[in-house]
């Protein structure tokens, strides 16, 4: 028998071993990166929501009866006229 | 020896001697049963019950998930939000589960607001069921904090609702949603299949701490909801609602509608009635505040459709604008009917007959013309077409085929009775006046696919009928107070009576109506404003539709940075709407 033909199988032997591992560890790392992807789906949704919510507050805040209400009561403004005469101070 | 000798040739023969076959034949064959039975399991377990068990192992590991998929928005045509989905939770009890707990019963009436006693007795009343909502729709925080007691038996339900932050100042066109989330009303209702999108789902198999470890079994993606953007502008939504909430509060009516709309691009720009409504108080989703009076109410023009009759005078030739009708003294008989001017005048130009809308002179212009040309020249503007905005509900017009009219027929189409439309039909018609005789078609959703106008009447008369119709808002027309401080304004008044119960007029009860355009030079904008049964003081639309109608053009004016066109002197210029109370609506806003 050569010397050789021994090296062989122990070497293909050796070539599964590591394959193996690291179909383990590919396996591995994908599910992570799985488990990661739905976590930040869930993210998403949840700064759609807040997205929506902000929204919302936005547009309850800007309402223009409650501008419209401050502006005139608060802060004493009119509508500008187009020709208007202001008395100067003494 | 020989006794040991004995001995083991003893052992030799015992164990040398011949096995009977049967036993041979039994052990092989238990064997081969052996060897059966465990092939047959095999087979069963993998071909048989393959599919069964497989299910089952998958029902132990694999989870199928839903994506939700979220309701689109609808949109002003400045992005303003007119609806919106946001989470909301509701709460629900196993109530016998939460009665065990007497304290926990207390604070979750506390944070929900209700009486402790009258919450246990709720629950009592339920004590035998095993799921009782016990919220409104909450906030997330709101559920949150009701949540954090530990309550037992107090679970909370995700789930989306529908937002309209413009509240009643958009109720009627916008519409509103069932609480599965689907439009019943408006625009809601009429854009459901491009707003609602289709909910997704993947299968997944996660492992012991809920973590998905696998995803890639099957994926259907969540089609989102697509955003309705409309062609309203809600500032001057807002603006149109406010002065016709007044006007209609004002004049103890019993009810109105404003519409105004781009005159070239056909685009409405305000569209309001009134009763209206609160869309985010469920209670108050019924008629007659959900109902949009400008699509689906129809009603008699009245006065407002002479301009449409001088157009198609000046249009077949027949009268020139300097033309002539002599109005006698005030009343005319046609057959049966006599025909009533409320300014008798005498001899009229046609621009004078506008601005005192002289009955007479309509009904003699009609009587000239013939019944066919006045019923072609409605024609002309669209008045037998449907307007096609897509709104739930628009109503038709009526407008009767000229070969059954008589001389009466003629004489009150003439003047505008005797026929019907909606609202946007005559906004339509006089768009067409507006546009220099294009006349575009209504749109409410503003989506790049625009339908070119189509030619009502020649550029040449649509001037010259504006011309006249200038004259209306000026001294000594009809409609002085529908003048605008700075702008040129061509219009038209209305007052018609209202069909009564048992059939004819009522004699007492009337429809105001305005209609208008600014700057009368180039219009930019169209308006339609009706006050439905004014009860308090005058009824004449000169006085009760007109103020609305300039106030509400001034502020889009405003907005829209139209120049001003006008030569009128500021000094006695109409007075502003400075000390104007802003529009009260209810606190029943979005729960943010």
């Amino acid at each position: 028998m050569r010397r050789g033909s021994t090296w062989l199988p122990l070497l293909l032997i050796l070539a599964i071993v590591v394959s193996a591992l690291a179909v383990v560890r590919t396996k591995h790392e994908n599910r992570a990166l799985i488990s990661e992807l739905d976590s930040l789906r869930a993210e998403r949704e949840r700064l759609d929501m807040e997205w929506a919510q902000l929204q919302l507050e936005e547009a309850s805040l800007a309402a223009n009866n409650r501008v419209e209400a401050m502006a005139r009561a608060q802060l004493g403004m009119t509508e500008p006229r187009a020709y208007e005469i202001v008395e100067a101070g003494p | 020896m020989r006794h040991r000798q004995d001995k083991a040739s003893a052992r030799v023969a015992r164990s040398a001697a011949p096995v009977s076959a049967w036993r041979r034949v039994a052990v092989l064959s238990a064997l081969l049963l052996g060897a059966f039975g465990v092939l047959g399991r095999a087979f069963q377990l993998q071909v048989i019950d393959q599919d069964f068990l497989a299910a089952e192992g998958s029902k132990r590991f694999i989870r199928k998930l839903g994506i939700p998929a979220h309701r689109g928005a609808i949109l002003d045509r400045r992005g303003e939000p007119l609806a919106l989905s946001a989470p909301v939770e509701s709460l629900w009890a196993v109530p016998q589960d939460l009665l065990d707990s007497p304290k926990h019963v207390e604070a979750v009436a506390q944070l929900l607001g209700r009486r402790p006693d009258e919450f246990r007795s709720y629950l009592k009343a339920r004590a035998d069921r095993k799921f009782v909502y016990i919220s409104d729709p909450l906030s997330p925080t709101e559920a949150k904090r009701v949540l954090s007691l530990g309550a037992p038996g107090v679970f909370s339900d995700p789930s989306y609702a529908r937002y309209y932050p413009a509240g009643e100042v958009a109720g009627q066109l916008v519409g509103f949603c069932g609480r599965d989330t689907t439009g019943l009303e408006g625009i809601e209702k009429a854009q459901e299949s491009v707003l609602r999108g289709s909910p997704g789902a993947r299968r997944v198999i996660r492992d012991r701490a809920g973590h998905v470890v696998e995803d890639n079994l099957e994926y259907v993606p969540a089609q989102s909801g697509q955003d309705v953007q409309l062609t309203i502008d809600l500032r001057i939504q807002y603006l149109a609602y406010r002065e016709l909430k007044n006007a209609v509060a004002q004049h103890n009516a019993r009810g109105g509608m404003i519409v105004i709309a781009d005159a070239g691009t056909g685009e409405v720009l305000a569209i309001a009635s009134q009763p209206g409504f609160n869309p985010n108080n469920p209670a108050e989703r019924r008629p007659p505040g959900t109902r949009n009076r400008v699509i689906t109410d129809s009603l008699e023009p009245g006065s407002t459709a002479k301009p449409l009759l001088v157009a198609q005078a000046l249009e077949l030739g027949l009268f020139r604008p300097s033309s002539t009708v002599d109005t006698g003294p005030g009343w005319f008989k046609v057959g049966a009917l006599t025909v009533h001017d409320v300014h008798p005048g005498g001899v009229m130009d046609l621009a004078t007959i506008l601005a005192k809308s002289s009955n007479v002179g309509a009904a003699k212009i009609g009587l000239t013309l013939g019944p066919q040309a006045v019923w072609s020249g409605f024609q002309r503007f669209g008045i037998n077409e449907p307007v096609y905005t897509g709104f739930p509900g628009e109503v038709g017009s009526v407008l009767r085929n000229y070969s059954s009219w008589g001389e009466i027929a003629t004489a009150t189409a003439s003047y505008g009775y005797g026929w019907s439309v909606s609202a946007l039909h005559l906004l339509r018609a006089y768009a067409a006046l507006a546009n220099d005789g294009l006349m575009p078609q209504i749109r409410l959703i503003k989506n790049g696919r625009s339908v070119p106008p189509q030619r009502a009447i020649s550029a040449n008369t649509a001037r010259e009928v504006r011309h006249m119709m200038e004259n209306v808002v000026a001294p000594g027309g009809s409609a002085l107070k529908a003048s605008i401080q700075g702008y040129k304004v061509a219009g038209k008044t209305g007052t018609t009576r209202k069909l009564a119960e048992g059939g004819g007029y009522d004699g007492n009860r009337h429809e105001a109506l305005f209609v208008g355009m600014v700057p009368a030079e180039r219009p930019r904008l169209v308006g339609l404003v009706i006050i439905d049964d004014p009860s308090e003081g005058a009824y004449y639309g000169g006085l009760v539709a007109a103020p609305v109608f300039s106030s509400v053009m001034q502020g889009a004016a405003r907005l829209l940075q139209i120049s001003p066109d006008g030569t009128q002197m500021p000094e006695d210029a109409a007075p502003s709407t400075t000390a104007r109370a802003p529009l009260l609506l209810d606190s029943k806003g979005p729960k943010t």
